[in-house]
């Protein structure tokens, strides 16, 4: 059987799941136990599985992600619930030098396995402190898995794969795809037919969430639903828009990225993460270091520019990367004489 | 346990075990790096931040402990590691750099990890805190037994995730001690200048926890200080400070020439006294504590030579370990 969830939702199913049946996953995070964390991944998971395994922690999260690496050291796997990817400065050491370096440092002496949930982006006026997407921040340290489900099929089965992931996987979910209670009605292209019962994604495979043959859309987390609302303006004008979702950042699919850009020879990426040194510029690498020469037309790159976040809603709404500017940017190239 | 003549005796083969092993490294380590000295030189590279003076805390402390017990060290871990009875062939090839070391060589002096005896370092300062306290909540989640401990510097605990872990500690009575080892010198940084308080074992109390404080770098004082904060720990009584007096006279790193330490500053060897110490009391004859010296030296000399004669990794290792499969 399935149903229509929500990713926050389907998540949770997953998580559900595997604690139901292992007893090595427990719940670490501010206000998990009350609250079951603020995208509800645990919600009524305190009563269930009580205060033993849903630990409620103080604002330390230096101290208590740096405890759930060593939980996860002596045989635990920790769930970490770290609400905003704005928060990763006051744990950073954890990320950078001992969840990702302990199996690489041991020779695999030492495994490492633990899920840190965060939360990304922005669009919902929280300004500079809490709108951040950083997902490049935490995919350029080698010794981490880092995945981005955009819908609930993929929430539910990348969460399995996590929990059953021996490394340490950072598992992103922009706040506006969620669909949880505080960020309005859920966006229709996050939803999806569920199944009940447990299956896994895969890491390191895109999914192309669009046929099409004039363009490629590339789009992560909120970036692929406005990839696809830029698909369908696009068709009006006869373009035909593929659009793909990277769902995971490292590994990244960088084979299936180029077959994908291949079968169209444009690309636009549209990564809601600042512009400079970031995802966007890699998945155009992939492409242009094994052969420019699929390309018709150069690539483009829409995506927040190197501005910290603007509060006010006309700002925010001008510098994110949306629909109206992802189909600007796939009309240039589509019109654009081929340069010989 | 108590404070028996063969304890007192093995605290004292640790400590010799352990001078012998930084003193062959301090050798190995200028190999190649006169008359221009360079991290990178010679058989010995990187950096190396030795344990001499430090030894009554590894064999101290490590004397109270159990098998289930775990610990996470720092930059400085040798004398730890050597108490608690890491292979000191393995550890000696890791410090070369060679496939036989406990990582094959992608850890090198200040990440030593050996699981089988629970035992691992981290090179950052404070870093090992809450590792530490998650090793513990993972045992009491196992319900099997564990104390967790750190072994970090007095600069350490000017850090911020040492008194964020202090205090989830002490929220969770974990089973967990900070074993602060206070040297006086945070690289060139007295303790005065760098902290407000006196003693760190003062701030346990803001903690909710004990904090004790062994002025003597004497074994036998550390020793029964730490059975007190295990017995503590043991018991549900929560976690402690240990702060413990002790000597850093290799200086921070190799290549430091401590010119910074007044003279009125300059730190005692422990290891004399000690010996003099156990014979005056009657544990140990002048004959059986040269025994014990040489066995030390001869111990570490085949090490050494263990480590020197293994091949090193192959560079493409370098991609192995990455991820575990």
């Amino acid at each position: 059987m399935s149903r229509i969830l929500t990713m926050a939702r389907a998540g949770r199913e997953a998580l559900d799941w595997e604690m139901e049946r292992r007893s090595e996953i427990f719940v670490l995070g501010e206000d998990v136990y009350n609250f079951g964390g603020i995208f509800g991944t645990a919600d009524g998971f305190g009563a269930k599985y009580g205060a033993d395994r849903v630990i409620n922690t103080p604002i330390s999260e230096t101290g208590f992600i740096g405890m759930a690496a060593g939980a996860a050291m002596a045989g635990m796997h920790p769930v970490i619930d770290l609400a905003y990817i704005d928060f990763i400065g006051v744990c950073y050491n954890v990320l950078l030098n001992t969840a990702s370096k302990t199996h690489y440092m041991s020779a695999g002496q030492v495994k490492v396995p633990m899920t840190l949930m965060i939360g990304t982006g922005g669009g919902y006026n929280n300004a500079a402190q809490h709108s951040q997407c950083l997902h490049a921040t935490v995919a350029h340290i080698p010794g981490v898995k880092v995945v981005y489900p955009s819908n609930a099929y993929d929430a539910k089965g990348m969460m399995h794969t996590s929990l059953r992931d021996e490394n340490f996987v950072i598992y992103l979910t922009h706040k506006g795809t969620a669909g949880v209670g505080w960020m309005g009605t859920p966006i229709k292209t996050t939803l999806s037919e569920v199944p009940e019962e447990p299956y896994t994604v895969p890491f390191g495979k895109i999914a192309v969430t669009r046929e099409g043959t004039d363009v490629t859309l590339i789009g992560l987390g909120m970036s692929v639903h406005e990839c696809l609302k830029a698909a369908v303006d696009l068709a009006r004008d006869g373009i035909s828009a593929q659009v793909v979702d990277l769902r995971s950042l490292a590994p990244l699919d960088r084979d299936g990225i180029f077959a994908a850009v291949s079968k169209t020879g444009r690309m636009v990426v549209a990564d809601e993460d600042y512009l400079s040194y970031g995802v966007s510029g890699e998945v155009i690498a992939s492409v242009v270091e094994r052969d420019p020469r699929v390309l018709r037309a150069p690539p483009v790159r829409v995506c927040t520019p190197d501005i910290p976040i603007p509060f006010a809603r006309p700002m925010e709404q001008h510098i994110l990367p949306l629909a109206g500017r992802i189909a600007d940017a796939a009309r240039m190239i589509c019109t654009r004489k081929t340069e010989q | 346990m108590s404070l028996t003549p063969e304890l007192r005796r093995d605290m004292y083969r640790q400590m010799l075990r352990s001078r012998a092993f930084d003193d062959a490294m301090i050798g190995l380590y200028w190999v190649g790096k006169t008359p221009i000295f360079a991290f990178a030189n010679g058989p010995l590279p990187g950096e190396l931040h030795c344990s001499n003076g430090a030894e009554p805390v590894g064999a101290g402390v490590c004397a109270a402990l159990d098998a289930d017990d775990m610990i996470t060290a720092d930059h400085r871990p040798h004398h730890v590691a050597i108490a608690r009875g890491v292979d000191v062939r393995r550890m000696a090839a890791e410090l070369l750099g060679k496939k036989t070391g406990l990582s094959q060589g992608k850890g090198g002096h200040m990440h030593i990890y050996a699981p089988e005896v629970n035992f691992a370092s981290s090179g950052i300062i404070a870093e090992g805190m809450a590792p530490a306290a998650g090793m513990a909540l993972a045992r009491r989640l196992q319900k099997r037994p564990g104390v967790a401990l750190t072994f970090m510097g007095e600069g350490a605990a000017n850090q911020g995730a040492f008194h964020e872990v202090l205090n989830l500690v002490g929220v969770m009575k974990l089973p967990f001690i900070c074993v602060v080892q206070d040297n006086e010198w945070g690289v060139s940084t007295s303790k005065k200048e760098s902290t407000a308080v006196e003693r760190n074992s003062d701030r346990a109390s803001a903690y909710g926890m004990a904090g004790e404080y062994v002025a003597s770098n004497d074994p036998d004082d550390i020793y029964e200080a730490a059975a007190r904060a295990m017995a503590r720990a043991r018991s549900g009584g929560g976690g402690t400070i240990l702060e413990l007096r002790t000597a850093r006279l290799a200086g921070h790193f190799m290549g430091d020439q401590q010119a910074y330490i007044p003279a009125q500053m300059k730190q005692a060897d422990p290891i004399p006294p000690y010996r003099a110490k156990l014979v005056a009391a009657g544990v140990l004859t002048e004959a059986e504590a040269d025994a014990i010296a040489a066995a030390a030296t001869a111990e570490i000399a085949e090490a050494v030579a263990f480590a020197q004669a293994s091949p090193y990794p192959a560079a493409e290792e370098a991609f192995d370990h990455v991820f575990a499969a």
